[in-house]
């Protein structure tokens, strides 16, 4: 049981509040503050397929400003103020120096969206080995397992996470066997064995798997080549594309030789969120996001959010600000995050990575989320997706 | 031919049903008020309501329906008998959850994408105060004896505690993750609360402002995960309780004094919120996403019958 009754009364929070202000945040204030880093480094505008979707620089900074918000109105009532401090690093810039000069030694949870290389590069600083890093960027099955490191929790779902919420969904169709596209990109390999690895863990079989080597231009000959190329040997039930960065897959479908659904990277896709998901509250925050960002909310936006809230939750619950004893709340079974998507989110404790529904998404309708019904498991259902703990291979070694 | 008969059953099947009491179910993807003659087990008919109906009460004279239309974020006065639309009050944006006070003169709105709980003149149809509270307010209700006001906010966790005399907030509780509904026993001397996230329902002691009891639900079958308790109501002698568990598609009945969980009910889909009849003797449930409302005979605690209403039915209410 825990509960804690607080006295109202915001003109004392709120001359507090402008003392921490005046004094500056990394000063211990009398009433607890929880400062918060986001870090990123900015990106090179990759080539677009088309003009339809633009370029959003700012994918997980405004969830995350979402989220301090939300911890903040929380705050007013239990007396805690959280602080979000952003870290952009440029192009050019250093990540390693940021982080060792300016938040390392200022902060104790520290979101980062950084691909999966630096982020390790940091995690493996000593001074980063009493911090909290929150992943909010990749969706490497390594990372989670023998890359894993013990001051990374992983927010967004790994690949294989999202293979198998499709391969529940796919099986639960009786789509089973599957033609595998693979593209030319590290990522899209790794999507790639993510995908295999579900096919055998649900019995599905990938009759063929073909690499992508054509044009990348619509305008070209994409119509002729699709239909040749998606001729097999042996009949399929779906086309499975493993295309990260979209630089093709949104050319195969209904391009294909034969009438078949796409589904993978494009078309059906796997995602922890999505503008068409509505249920269990979904529509308030999408709402609120809206509102802010005047744009839909992004997976890392997503991400980022939930890290800040995960943060914030367990101060509120614990009344501390330390990241000892908020780390043992994050993973104590009392932990039990809101995440709008109908089951409590917590972490698993054998890799670090947040437990969570998958959805699956069509451009313009949420066609179902996963774990799929009927897919059972002796601890919760949520842990049929993805590596259970049997099956890890993170070993904490660092 | 046909249809003069058809017309006289009608006729009849409405007669009949004038005498007992009437269930009225908000259809939230229909736009939609559905009208069931729970003693017959039947729908007697649809009306269009307005864009998302959700929220629904009875006024306190049985004379006026007040009915959310989320989309159009107003709440409407409907007659209760001939479904026209009266007038609507000033709910502030998407009013999904509201609560009236005993005395039937003030409507209390939880206004989610805001923060803030609106509280409104029914009688002047204007807003007295918006009374700022956590994110994303959703359960609301007013004690029996008028002296609070409780709002709870589902990402905040928290139940706020508002004099009804000042409309300011006297005490916050920390409560378990995600709280969804609220509602007093009789006497007002406590307050319970489910949670649908951690699984819960907690019950609350008016006086200390504090927890006294945290109960927990199994279901043989179901994980964890899928109880996730919604709607709560408490007869008046506060013998029992019953909570609607959502996704585990089950009401649960709960001993009131002693806390046990009895018996738990299968009933509808997504089950979501209850009401009595006026007798007590009947739950009626929403059950979301099987488009039924099941009928609940509290003698015997079995469910005896579910009728079929409409897409998502959300709220329900009951008139003598």
């Amino acid at each position: 049981m825990r509960l804690a009754t607080v006295p109202y009364s915001i003109p004392a929070i709120i001359l507090l509040l402008t003392q921490c202000v005046n004094l500056g945040f990394i000063q211990a204030a009398p009433k607890q503050t929880i400062n918060i880093a986001y870090l990123t480094q900015e990106q090179a505008i990759p080539a677009a397929l088309s003009n339809l979707d633009p370029f959003i620089k700012d994918k997980g900074v405004i969830g995350a400003e979402l989220g301090i918000d939300d911890d903040n109105t929380t705050g007013e009532f239990t007396g805690q103020q959280f602080n979000l401090k952003k870290f952009i690093v440029p192009l050019d810039g250093n990540v390693v120096d940021t982080f060792t000069k300016e938040i390392s030694p200022h902060f104790q949870f520290v979101v980062v969206n950084l691909p999966a290389q630096p982020l390790n590069q940091l995690a493996d600083l000593p001074a980063a080995k009493p911090l909290l890093l929150f992943d909010v960027g990749t969706r490497d099955d390594a990372l989670r397992n023998e890359e894993c490191r013990r001051n990374v929790l992983h927010i967004l779902p790994s690949r294989a996470m999202r293979a198998d919420a499709l391969a529940q969904y796919m099986m639960k169709k009786r789509w089973t066997q599957w033609f595998l596209v693979v593209g030319p990109n590290p990522e899209d390999r790794l999507y790639a064995e993510a995908i295999k690895r579900a096919a055998k863990r649900f019995g599905m079989k990938i009759v063929a798997e073909k690499a992508w080597e054509h044009t990348y231009d619509a305008r070209r000959t994409v119509q002729s080549d699709v239909a040749v190329f998606t001729q097999t040997e042996d009949p399929y039930d779906v086309l499975v594309v493993a295309d990260e960065q979209g630089q093709f897959g949104e050319y195969l479908d209904y391009r294909t030789w034969i009438p078949r659904p796409v589904m993978g990277t494009q078309g059906l896709i796997a995602t922890p969120w999505h503008k068409t998901h509505e249920q269990w509250g979904a529509v308030q925050i999408q709402h609120r996001f809206l509102e802010k960002a005047g744009r839909w909310m992004e997976e890392e936006d997503y991400g980022a959010y939930l890290a800040v809230r995960a943060v914030g939750e367990a101060a509120t619950r614990t009344q501390s600000h330390e990241s000892r004893s908020l780390k043992d709340y994050l993973f104590s079974d009392a932990f039990a995050l809101n995440g709008y998507t109908g089951t409590p989110l917590s972490f698993r404790s054998w890799d670090n990575q947040l437990r969570q529904p998958v959805l699956l998404a069509a451009p313009r309708s949420l066609v179902a989320v996963a774990p799929i019904d009927g897919f059972l498991h002796p601890k919760t259902e949520l842990d049929t997706l993805g590596y259970d703990q049997p099956e890890s291979h993170c070993h904490w070694d660092k | 031919m046909k249809q003069k008969a058809l017309k006289c059953f009608l006729m009849l099947a409405l007669t009949a049903s004038a005498q007992a009491e009437t269930v009225f179910v908000t259809l939230e993807k229909d736009n939609a008020l559905a009208v069931v003659d729970p003693i017959e087990g039947k729908l007697i008919k649809t009306v269009p309501i307005g864009q998302r109906p959700r929220g629904i009460f009875v006024s306190p004279d049985n004379k006026f329906l007040y009915i959310a239309t989320s989309d159009e974020n107003t709440i409407k006065i409907i007659d209760a008998t001939t479904f026209k639309e009266l007038g609507k009050l000033p709910s502030g944006k998407d009013p999904e959850t509201f609560a009236l006070n005993p005395a039937g003169d003030r409507l209390y709105v939880s206004n989610e994408d805001d923060s803030l709980v609106t509280v409104i003149d029914v009688a002047k149809k204007k807003v007295l105060k918006q009374i700022k509270v956590g994110v994303e307010p959703e359960g609301i209700t007013v004690s029996p004896d008028n002296k609070w006001l409780i709002s709870v906010s589902e990402t905040t966790n928290m139940v706020h505690w508002i004099n009804t005399k000042t409309n300011t907030i006297e005490a916050n509780t920390l409560v378990d993750p995600r709280p969804r509904a609220a509602s007093f026993t009789a006497d007002s001397q406590q307050l319970w609360v489910t949670s649908e996230m951690a699984g819960t329902l907690m019950i609350l002691d008016s006086q200390t402002k504090q927890i006294i009891k945290t109960i927990g639900f199994e279901v043989q079958g179901v994980t964890r995960d899928k109880i996730q308790p919604v709607g709560v109501v408490i007869d008046k002698e506060r013998n029992r309780a019953y909570v609607a568990l959502g996704p585990a598609n089950r009401v649960a009945v709960v001993n009131a004094k002693t806390f046990e969980v009895e018996k738990v009910l299968l009933v509808g889909q997504r089950v979501w919120n209850l009401a009595f009849s006026p007798d007590q003797k009947r739950l009626y449930t929403t059950n979301g996403t099987s488009n039924d409302i099941s009928l609940i005979d509290l003698d015997t605690q079995t469910v005896t019958k579910s009728v079929g209403v409409g897409t998502y039915p959300w709220g329900v209410a009951v008139k003598p």
